[in-house]
């Protein structure tokens, strides 16, 4: 059996972190055969934060034989997982890469906040979110050491779980090179909205309302 | 293989049932977390405003000088720092921005960016500073294209290629050292001579793939779709110099984040706030610290002194100046 990636010490952190959550939520994990650079230790750590709290569920799924459901939730590259809601809803919350290093913080809130803790947002920020009508994506590049983009992450899936329409993804930019060379990422967190709409750095809300208020 | 600093929900409710706060802290660094502490502790009614947590910690990989926790990375520290407020339930609203701060004598109006405004007694500016620019041609072209400002955040992109330090401070030196495991080599180009602290010094010195330009005076940066290189002023040879580098990490110290204040408090000609022995600017009730302020030395523990100071000033402030009746749950002394 392969080594815990979370020792003793951070299982209790964990479980303490996650003890506010509230309904409960399901991991779904796209793999694939080799090569696929970090997918045994992504499945290893969501089946290890999994085990910490019986409110996550988690699944996984092979990207080239499951290719409906990836289609569904837009997956082309391993390892990524989505977080559903209690009732299996995709609310487009996505991770592309593993949430190692500080990302690890982006990936407990992801969970408590999909189980429905209020995360405070204002409410005329709700409705601004809540009134996009368009399709909206944001891709979050990070690096695992990058102490500043576990909040950027964290704002993409929070706009996003309050809309249908709109998508977050994390995408750690050293395992998907390709990805990060064609959007010219040398610099984290930055911040890709609907392909066009740069932002670099950990931005405020508001600069994400600015932006959607137009669409 | 974790950085495990996940911050816990925080309390923000207050933000919207409080009428008027004895402090609002600007900030969520070293000096905003300590005042948070100490206000907390003294019965005032006081919550933050930040965009993140941590600060200038948060570019430090490396925290070894604050005194009782050594060899701790910043973003650790930082959590600790998080940690004991927290344990305290003072609110914090994060994600914000301060647009302006309105004096309403005696009181004030801390109006954000996304247009709520919060009336307080007393106000703690303590919002840090930005990267100093070098201000060279190509500086900002290629920013993000090879310029960086953080060398932990981005030191991956450098894997095995050749990057410029620009610096000669503490920041630089430990810039070096996170380069060091992604970089094929590390030129330090600095104008002056080294600032940083003998023990970094000597970490450098054992460091093959070093190689270090001093009185040299980095003019401009060049490229063509990303950073190819600089050239640079060297005054001892008095000559051009030109370094091909695909990356550059400027660690060449702060600009305060004084902007949205600037009039309202006496600066001085750096844009750093002028402050009295008890952090109190130049108008009563309104107070600053850490790395805004016009003290030289920006040091982790000098800012989160600081921040304590402004706390327990601004405490006596309030006995002195606000009825008893609005004194409530505060201490006296």
């Amino acid at each position: 059996m392969a080594e815990q990636l979370l020792n003793e010490d951070v299982q209790k952190q964990v479980k303490e972190v996650l003890a506010p959550m509230e309904g409960s939520v399901k991991m779904v994990l796209f793999t694939k055969e080799d090569p696929c650079q970090t997918c045994g230790e992504t499945r290893q750590l969501l089946n290890e934060v999994s085990a910490l709290s019986e409110k996550i569920a988690v699944e996984e799924k092979d990207l080239n034989q499951d290719k409906d459901l990836a289609e569904k939730y837009g997956i082309t590259m391993t390892p990524s997982f989505v977080v559903l809601d209690g009732e299996g809803n995709y609310k487009g919350v996505k991770f592309n890469g593993i949430p190692a290093g500080h990302e690890i913080n982006s990936f407990l809130s992801a969970l408590i906040d999909m189980s429905g803790v209020d995360y405070g947002f204002e409410a005329k920020d709700v409705e601004v979110i809540k009134n996009v009508k368009k399709p909206v994506n944001i891709k979050v590049f990070i690096t695992l050491q990058c102490p500043h983009c576990p909040g950027a992450v964290q704002n993409a899936h929070r706009i996003a779980m309050l809309n249908d329409n709109i998508e977050g993804e994390m995408i750690e930019a050293q395992t998907f090179q390709e990805l990060s060379q064609k959007f010219d990422v040398s610099g984290v967190p930055k911040i890709v909205i609907n392909d066009e709409h740069e932002l670099v750095g950990n931005q405020p809300l508001d600069q994400y309302i600015e932006y959607l208020q137009k669409l | 293989m974790f950085n495990f600093n996940v911050e816990k929900t925080t309390e923000t409710t207050a933000f919207d049932n409080v009428k008027k706060w004895d402090m609002l802290i600007v900030g969520g660094g070293p000096a905003g977390l300590n005042a948070a502490l100490y206000a907390k502790r003294k019965g005032m009614e006081v919550g933050i405003l930040t965009d993140e947590i941590g600060g200038q910690l948060h570019n430090t990989a490396t925290v070894d000088n604050y005194l009782g926790i050594s060899d701790v990375e910043g973003a650790d520290l930082s959590d600790k720092f998080l940690d004991h407020v927290q344990k305290l339930d003072v609110p914090i609203l994060k994600s914000v921005r301060v647009e302006q701060i309105d004096h309403r004598d005696p009181d004030f109006d801390v109006l954000l960016t996304n247009g709520r405004v919060f009336r307080t007694k007393t106000v703690l500016i303590a919002t840090g500073g930005f990267p100093r620019k070098l201000g060279v041609p190509g500086e900002k072209e290629f920013n993000n294209k090879g310029v960086t400002y953080c060398a932990i955040c981005d030191a991956p992109f450098f894997k095995d290629k050749d990057v410029i330090v620009a610096g000669g401070g503490n920041a630089a030196a430990e810039g070096v050292l996170d380069l060091v495991p992604w970089a094929k080599s590390i030129t330090v180009v600095h104008r002056s001579q080294w600032r940083a602290d003998s023990v970094l010094l000597e970490k450098l010195n054992e460091i093959d793939k070093l190689t270090v330009h001093l009185e040299t005076q980095i003019k401009e940066v060049y490229g063509d779709d990303t950073m190819q290189g600089i050239k640079a002023y060297d005054k001892v040879n008095d000559t051009m110099r030109d370094f091909k580098a695909e990356g550059l990490l400027i660690e060449i110290g702060r600009v305060p984040n004084t902007g949205y204040v600037k009039d309202l408090v006496e600066t001085n000609d750096n844009n750093e706030i002028l402050v009295d022995s008890n952090q109190e600017t130049s108008i009563k009730g309104l107070y600053a610290a850490g790395d805004v302020v016009s003290q030289p030395f920006k040091q982790v523990v000098i800012s989160s002194a600081e921040g304590a100071k402004a706390a327990l000033a601004a405490n006596q402030y309030l006995n002195s100046n606000y009825k008893e009746n609005e004194n409530y749950g505060r201490a006296t002394t």
